[in-house]
């Protein structure tokens, strides 16, 4: 095999009239972490059905693991490993018949299960009906069917959605294991944190295209770094304040003024002593670091819809 | 061990973890076969005893009563996400319907099972030697497969777990209108002719005539033709429906 695992060049796929992957070129290097970031609706999930054989590309070609998506699907099939959205469990089993199940399809050795439930923290609950499971379990449990028979490549898709802080660190560690031991991870997401935690190289996805694609370094570059901001009971105020700091910038509402900054707590007591020495008092202060949303902004020129939605 | 192994063990696991689901498929077509032979059946006149005459309808009547529970199983395994973990492993795409034919037809012949216990203690006689009991399991041995790739292919197609179980009504009710509880001559007119040339008529004149010892063989040709175009069209139909739905 090549040192590529997934080559992808001018994918396309529409539903009906709608465009849902409108030609997308990808590249993953073997045993490394691959984050395809973006919004809900961006087609994500999409890009990781196609490229697992879920569904058929309308356009484009593609090579996973060396084997070419169309002509050899049963080999695409043997070499990865797809946890998706939604646990792909069987709610009648227990956790432990779950294992065993993937373990008799994939023709592996019983003796990788107790190490899976140790690993992902299911001892003691592998003889109950996954039915009782909780939906951290259920996913851990779903993310260790799928490494039976230890898949080359392995497909997340949003693994974290919904998980609490905690479980997401778990998550991530489990992720970061994989590709210790050589594994090349295809994970999709919808938080910037996470691919920037994890990802060796991130390609940002929207509205079926992919708009930047590089390390989170190289796209952190094309987003405004953070900034304060600074509410005043009054446009004098604001205004004085504009003047104190000359790289500050008014906001439209006229009360609020932007200072960016790079987040540290020097160049903030420098910008605080600044005002104070100058006699202005701001009523309320906010740290805004980068986020999804400034990474939408800066890349497509239109804030995220997902955000946009929940935010206003 | 063949994939359709793997995945029939799974789906009889799924059986034996609803003892009340097997039950009550066991048990409806018993109380309804007691119902009819205790209760309404002395009000009939069919020639024959009762019992003799109702059996091989009620062995039908326990093959489509057991198969709303491999609809709604069908269904909720394309529902529930399970599907995709199988379609993108490197397995047969087959098994998993053929796992559930298999345990839909163990669950069969469970229910038939009990039916012609039940028969034989209500006074059930019939003069079938070994042949005829060969061809009468055959018989049902091939309807229940042809009916189970049937509602297989109906599972896949419904909408929702509970759909899919409301889509096997009609076979349920289909017995009613064959000459499985009276002859087809005694019903209106309408009714009379559905009865006659529906499929489970000349299957249930099939067995009938098997079970009495006197082979009809053209109920018995019949019969094997309907159960071939039964299964042909279910396991077409539920191929390109589980091929079509990701």
């Amino acid at each position: 095999m090549s040192d590529s695992a997934i080559e992808v060049t001018g994918l396309r796929k529409a539903f009906g009239t709608k465009v849902v992957l409108d030609g997308i070129d990808l590249h993953v290097p073997a045993g490394t972490i691959f984050s395809l970031l973006g919004p809900n609706g961006a087609g994500k999930t999409t890009t990781v059905n196609l490229l697992t054989t879920l569904i058929r590309a309308d356009g484009g070609s593609a090579r996973v693991a060396g084997h070419d998506l169309i002509k050899n699907a049963r080999g695409v099939r043997a070499a990865i490993g797809v946890t998706g959205q939604f646990a792909a469990v069987d709610d009648l089993l227990t956790g432990q018949e779950n294992l065993q199940l993937m373990v008799d399809l994939k023709r592996a050795g019983s003796a990788v299960i107790p190490g899976l439930l140790e690993r992902f923290d299911l001892t003691g609950a592998e003889q109950k009906a996954v039915a009782t499971y909780s939906g951290g379990m259920r996913r851990k449990l779903d993310l260790a069917m799928t490494l039976v028979g230890a898949p080359q490549i392995i497909f997340l898709d949003e693994p974290t959605t919904g998980l609490d802080p905690r479980s997401r660190r778990t998550m991530w560690d489990i992720i970061r294991d994989l590709v210790a031991g050589g594994v090349t991870i295809f994970l999709t997401t919808q938080y910037l944190e996470e691919a920037d935690q994890l990802a060796d190289r991130i390609a940002v996805l929207d509205q079926g295209r992919i708009v930047a694609q590089g390390t989170a370094a190289e796209l952190k570059r094309q987003i405004p770094g953070s900034h304060v901001r600074l509410r005043f009971g009054d446009p004098a105020a604001a205004e004085a304040a504009a003047r104190v700091v000359p790289s500050a910038t008014r906001d439209d509402d006229g009360v609020t003024v932007r200072v960016p900054g790079d987040g540290g707590t020097a160049s903030l007591r420098e910008l605080l002593n600044r005002l104070d020495d100058h006699g202005t008092h701001a009523e309320e202060l906010s740290v805004h670091t980068p986020d999804l949303d400034d990474v939408f902004l800066a890349l497509t020129g239109r804030s995220h819809p997902a955000t946009e939605a929940s935010t206003r | 061990m063949s994939d359709s192994t793997i995945m029939l063990r799974r789906n009889f696991k799924h059986t034996l973890r609803n003892p009340a689901a097997v039950f009550n498929s066991v048990l409806f077509p018993v109380v309804i076969m007691v119902m009819f032979v205790y209760v309404i059946g002395g009000a009939f006149d069919v020639g024959v005893d009762y019992v003799d005459y109702a059996t091989p309808g009620m062995i039908l009547l326990a093959v489509c009563y057991g198969l709303s529970a491999t609809a709604t199983a069908v269904n909720s395994d394309m529902t529930k996400g399970i599907i995709n973990r199988f379609k993108v492993m490197d397995v047969s795409r087959g098994a998993v319907l053929t796992g559930h034919v298999v345990a839909s037809m163990l669950s069969n012949v469970i229910a038939i099972a009990a039916i012609v216990g039940v028969a034989f203690a209500l006074g059930f006689r019939p003069a079938a030697g070994l042949t005829g009991w060969l061809g009468v399991t055959g018989l049902a041995l091939l309807l229940s497969f042809s009916v189970g790739w049937f509602t297989v292919a109906l599972g896949l197609s419904a909408k929702s777990p509970e759909t899919a179980g409301l889509g096997s009504v009609p076979l349920v009710m289909l017995p009613f209108f064959s000459s499985a509880i009276v002859p087809a001559d005694k019903m209106g007119a309408g009714v009379e002719q559905f009865a006659e040339y529906q499929p489970f008529t000349p299957i249930i004149e099939a067995l009938r005539s098997l079970l009495a010892g006197t082979p009809d063989t053209t109920a018995v040709i019949t019969s094997l033709a309907w159960c071939a175009g039964i299964a042909l069209v279910g396991y077409v139909w539920a191929i390109r429906t589980f091929n079509r739905r990701a």
